[in-house]
């Protein structure tokens, strides 16, 4: 695992060192990109009908189940890291909902402190560097993962190699195996809804899903709570 | 002296009645949400992807309560300013062609979701008001769902559509301030009109 972190951050290096001419600010390696989002889309025309399979024959609360497992296990690390950004009352919440649902919830399958109160949030280290006044930095697109800020990409290694996600420490190498897969299908049949609403919306599919993750991720370091945008000028009416 | 009060009170009724209509925003976001979902709820073409019928849906229901000068304005950003009064009518008559099909299009993928309305404190005095929502879904995290909305006259217009923190309106930026560059405002008609044209005609 330490070998992707290495090959991430040298694709990066590299990347940064080549010249490109890229018109956004935003996103200075845009050819590089580009390609990588072409790789990606190659690899769903594998991946799509595999999770249009999983939707059509999973049961929806089988999907609930499958939901609810993985989630649980990130619950933890989100409670650590709404203790980084000083939010220690969610943390605690979430500590909660990881105790109540390991247990009375069967292992995570059911998410009892939703019932109970215990709402679910989101954190991951991206959006805790990011609470910390870590800027975006160049916007990139990687193989399989997808779309990532330079520090979401630290971010995002931090969370599933350095530190935490737990179906990575398997030893286990088949079910571990078997649990990413399993994972990964299950996030790309959540995210079918929105293929039909992003290829008639998107001029430009890349352009879209870039424009789309940057907001999102601004939003969610904001937790929903972004200042009211004014218009920047107001004869824009 | 209730049945003077109550006399009283139709009377205002009579000779205000652009008040009487007058909702709150959160209150005017619920009644147009519960509206749309009751009609979804039980249309079966729609679940199962009609987007024709859900645009019909939006445009009955929806519509009269979003303003797509603004919209489109947000959208163009400061070009808005270059741009001639028929040209903002034609940006605007296609972009919100675009921004319906959008939004009747994530309407087919409904399946057992509920909306959840968030209190929402709106200032006395505050013409424009942010009303946020949550689209509840089993097995997900709830997906956010905000809307901008603007006092006008009397009654208030949504002006942007938030889903999970992405504006729909604003999303379209970079690429419509690119398309100006390159090819001026009538560009950027010609390529809305143009996308428009090639979705109503059914192929992507």
């Amino acid at each position: 695992m330490r070998v992707s972190c290495l090959a991430c951050a040298a694709v990066m290096l590299a990347a940064s060192g080549c010249a490109t001419t890229a018109n956004n600010p935003k996103d200075p390696f845009e050819g590089f990109n580009r390609a990588m989002f072409a790789v990606n889309e190659g690899l769903d025309v594998v991946v799509k009908p595999v999770a249009q399979g999983y939707d059509y024959v999973a049961p929806l609360p089988v999907k609930v189940l499958v939901g609810n497992f993985f989630g649980n296990l990130l619950d933890a690390w989100t409670a650590v890291n709404n203790l980084l950004q000083g939010k220690g009352g969610q943390a605690a919440s979430d500590a909660g909902r990881v105790l109540v649902n390991s247990t009375i919830g069967i292992g995570g399958a059911f998410d009892v402190a939703a019932e109970m109160g215990l709402a679910k949030h989101s954190e991951d280290f991206g959006q805790t560097l990011g609470k910390w006044g870590v800027p975006d930095g160049p916007y990139f697109y990687w193989p399989l993962i997808g779309p990532r800020t330079t520090r979401d990409t630290f971010g995002w290694m931090v969370d599933t190699f350095l530190f935490y996600d737990p179906v990575w420490r398997l030893d286990d190498i088949p079910l571990r195996n078997s649990l990413l897969a399993t994972r990964y299908i299950h996030l790309r049949a959540s995210l079918l809804p929105t293929d039909k609403v992003v290829a008639e919306a998107a001029f430009d599919k890349y352009d879209y899903i870039r424009d789309a993750y940057l907001q999102h991720r601004r939003s969610e370091i904001f937790d929903g709570e972004l200042p009211h945008e004014v218009p920047e000028d107001q004869s824009l009416r | 002296m209730k049945p003077i009060l109550s006399m009283l009170f139709a009377l205002l009724f009579v000779l205000a009645p652009a008040s009487a209509q007058e909702l709150a925003p959160d209150a005017m976001v619920r009644q147009v949400t519960e509206d749309v979902l009751t009609v979804v709820r039980q249309d079966k073409d729609i679940q199962s992807g009609n987007t024709q019928k859900a645009i019909d849906l939006v445009e009955a229901k929806v519509l009269p309560y979003f303003n797509f000068q603004r919209m489109t304005a947000l959208a163009v950003g400061r070009d808005w300013n270059k741009a001639t009064p028929e040209q903002k009518k034609l940006l605007t008559e296609e972009f919100r062609t675009l921004l319906v099909r959008t939004y009747s299009n994530a309407l087919t993928s409904y399946k057992n979701q509920t909306v959840v309305y968030k209190p929402s404190k709106i200032p006395e005095g505050e013409t424009t008001v942010v009303i946020r929502t949550e689209v509840v879904q089993p097995g997900s995290k709830p997906v956010q769902l905000d809307y901008s909305l603007e006092k006008q006259g009397h009654g208030w217009k949504v002006y942007d559509v938030i889903v999970a923190g992405v504006s729909l309106v604003t999303n379209y930026r970079d690429t419509f301030k690119q398309e100006v560059n390159n090819t001026g405002i009538d560009g950027l008609i010609t390529m809305l009109s143009n996308r428009n044209k090639q979705l109503a005609a059914g192929k992507k």
